[in-house]
């Protein structure tokens, strides 16, 4: 493919009998905004750290620009890292970290200089070059980490957890000046988090990984909307999901049995008898006082969460399952403890196949 | 009120530097202030102190003789100093690098000759480098050598000697320093560009300075006033400050000359000190 300037193919990698990352097959796309998002230990550093030359796949191929990078050492491959913890050399000024990829490749001096002074432009931070990193706030620590790893061009810049250490405003600054950077330059980025919002905001492509793997590679809005597996339903958001049988199949909607009742989703590609998740995000959650058909999900309305404009609360169901929904202050209201009948549109619930 | 924060503050850390003050000033501070005023005393007849002031023994510190064992003897540290340094931060680099529990194996196996007896192990030098010994009759058997080497009592052998007894304190602060040195920094040297090589030379032998200097200071200061191996493996022909102290306070009872060699001790430690100090605090700063 000629648009992709990353491709992992089957890429395998194992500690010892630990395999941390299985399988793995991505195309990323030149000029692309792609984040691995997931949780703790499932593998986001690891790939990363293989796409940046410092461990090297168990088996599988990376190609960078269709070229395998098997053989070639991290300063050979077009491909520069921001460190998570920002490795800035302590004994080098802000200047002279920056210049370090330039000084290394025997540039000559004006041309450092002037390069230099390009980064501190762009990552706003005139005036600092004689700093010690140690004498640097942690947002003035990563721009310099950033300007750092640009000043060689890279094709690809991969970021892990770049703003892990921020503060939250400061984060949600630096999200939006790191996006804009990267739609200024034009040139790839891969960043790892594990903050949903931050992936949803800033990313073209997520990649939601779980113990290793892949669960689905799509867009924000497709991740949000049409999660493919139980796990990212979870994962990304708030959902309420049940376990269930498909009992029957009319039109493209599906009447699912659960121990909380039954319900109906829309899906295709379904048996019957067939194992099945169904998520549902609270705000499509609907509550009526007599049963809706098609729907048995019956259950007293438990607490009651005042957010502003928004109304939080959840519904007991049968089998001790928890039903949680939101909804504008000003809708029709039940009180806690009023008996409800829990419903919604099927369009707008998740059929999810369940693993075999 | 003052009287309070007295109580509050003052006594409980008087308390605890107290006893420690105490002990310090007793057993180093007055012993050495005694050195320093017998060292301007002058020599009796039976080898006894005149207390009568004198500098007598700075002038004879001058005298040629003497002060050519002092020369010799900063000479021998020095050269010590530097081949510890130098054979010692590869094998500090290569254990610093190893996994954690082969780490710790290895540090043991560098401190256990610290938990043999000194002399124990000298003389197990001796017994190996004599003339009739396994390393003569080894190169004598594989036609290296046709007659035996002289190796015991001569510069060559005192100085081995100073090498394995000072390396371990060349190896530790080196090894500390190189294992603290976050991987992420070589990393990101490698991923900015440069070969192992010039990684080292940018970031690892910088950053590792401190461990340097510290080993240095470890090294000079204790192989400039030794004398347990001096005296053993140079077996009384080769002589050293160390030696020299050793024997006016013993044998030829001159006290003051001894003394007086000892303040010039003091002064060259006291100076190194002084040095290393302020180059840590511009360490720091340079970190800052
Ligand atoms: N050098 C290593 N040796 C052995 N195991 C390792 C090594 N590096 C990582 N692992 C293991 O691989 C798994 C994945 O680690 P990785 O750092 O890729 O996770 P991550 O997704 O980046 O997690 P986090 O969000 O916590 O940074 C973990 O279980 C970790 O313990
Ligand atoms: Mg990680």
């Amino acid at each position: 493919m000629s648009d992709s300037i990353v491709s992992l193919i089957d890429v395998e990698k194992s500690f010892g009998k630990n395999k941390v990352v299985k399988k793995m097959n991505v195309e990323i796309k030149e000029g692309e905004f792609l984040t691995l998002l997931g949780p703790s230990g499932c593998g986001k550093t690891t790939t990363l750290r293989m796409i940046a030359g410092f461990e090297e796949a168990t088996s599988g191929a990376i190609k960078v620009q269709g070229e395998s990078v098997e053989d070639k050492e991290p300063f050979e491959r077009d491909v520069n890292t921001v460190f998570q913890n920002y490795a800035l050399f302590p004994h080098m000024s802000v200047f002279d970290n920056i210049a370090y990829g330039l000084k290394i490749r025997k540039r000559p001096k004006d041309e450092i200089t002037k390069r230099v002074n390009e980064m501190l432009d762009l990552v706003q931070l005139k005036g600092y070059e004689n700093r010690k990193p140690d004498a640097l706030s942690g947002g003035q620590k990563q721009r310099v980490a950033i300007a750092r790893a640009l000043i060689n061009n890279p094709k690809v810049l991969l970021l892990d957890e770049p703003l892990g250490a921020l503060d939250l405003k400061l984060r949600k600054q630096m999200q939006v000046e790191l996006k804009r950077l990267q739609k200024k330059l034009g040139i790839t980025f891969v960043y790892v988090t594990h903050d949903q919002e931050e992936a949803l905001t800033m990313s073209d492509r997520i990649a939601v990984m779980n113990e290793g793997v892949i669960e689905q590679l799509a867009t924000p809005r497709e991740i949000y909307d049409r999660p493919f597996t139980k796990f990212v339903a979870g994962f990304i958001g708030e959902s309420n999901i049940f376990d269930g049988k498909v009992k029957a199949l009319h039109d493209g909607i599906l009447d699912v049995e659960t121990s909380s009742g039954t319900m109906k989703v829309k899906g295709s590609g379904f048996d019957v008898g067939e194992s099945i998740h169904v998520s549902i995000r609270p705000e499509y959650v609907k509550v009526n006082s007599d049963p809706v058909e098609g729907f048995d999900l019956k259950g007293n309305v438990k607490d009651y969460i005042y957010m502003g404009t928004v109304v939080k609360t959840s519904v007991d169901l049968k089998d001790n399952i928890e039903i949680k929904y939101s909804r504008f202050e000003k809708d029709e209201d039940f009180k806690e403890g009023d008996s409800v009948n829990i419903y919604w549109n099927p369009e707008r619930a998740v059929a999810i196949k369940a693993k075999k | 009120m003052q009287k309070n924060t007295f109580k509050r503050k003052t006594l409980p850390s008087l308390a605890m530097a107290g006893p420690v003050s105490l002990w310090m000033i007793l057993f180093v501070t007055l012993p050495m202030l005694y050195i320093i005023y017998i060292s301007f005393m002058s020599r009796g007849v039976f080898g006894d102190v005149v207390y009568k002031f004198s500098l007598e023994s700075y002038e004879t510190l001058l005298d040629s003789t003497y002060f050519k064992v002092i020369l010799k003897s900063i000479k021998a540290a020095f050269v010590t100093t530097v081949l510890c340094i130098l054979i010692g931060y590869p094998f500090a680099y290569y254990i610093a690098k190893k996994p954690k529990e082969v780490a710790s194996k290895l540090i043991m196996l560098i401190m256990i000759p610290f938990w043999t007896n000194s002399l124990m192990r000298l003389n197990s030098w001796l017994l190996l480098f004599q003339t009739s010994g396994p390393v003569n009759n080894f190169l004598l058997s594989t036609g290296f050598i046709d007659t035996p080497m002289s190796f015991v009592y001569t510069d060559g052998l005192v100085m081995v000697g100073m090498i394995t007894n000072m390396l371990p304190f060349a190896v530790l602060p080196m090894y500390s320093s190189i294992e603290k040195l976050s991987r992420s920094l070589l990393e990101a040297s490698a991923d900015l560009g440069a070969s192992g090589r010039t990684t080292f030379f940018n970031i690892t032998l910088p950053l590792t300075f401190p461990g340097i200097f510290s080993s240095i200071i470890l090294v000079f200061i204790p192989s400039l006033g030794i004398y347990t191996v001096t005296d053993m493996l140079g077996g009384g022909k080769v002589l050293y400050i160390g030696n020299i102290i050793k024997n006016q306070f013993g044998s030829i009872r001159n006290w003051p000359l001894g003394a007086a060699l000892s303040v010039l001790l003091i002064v060259i430690t006291g100076l190194l000190i002084y040095i290393y100090t302020r180059f840590a605090k511009i360490e720091d700063m340079e970190v800052l």
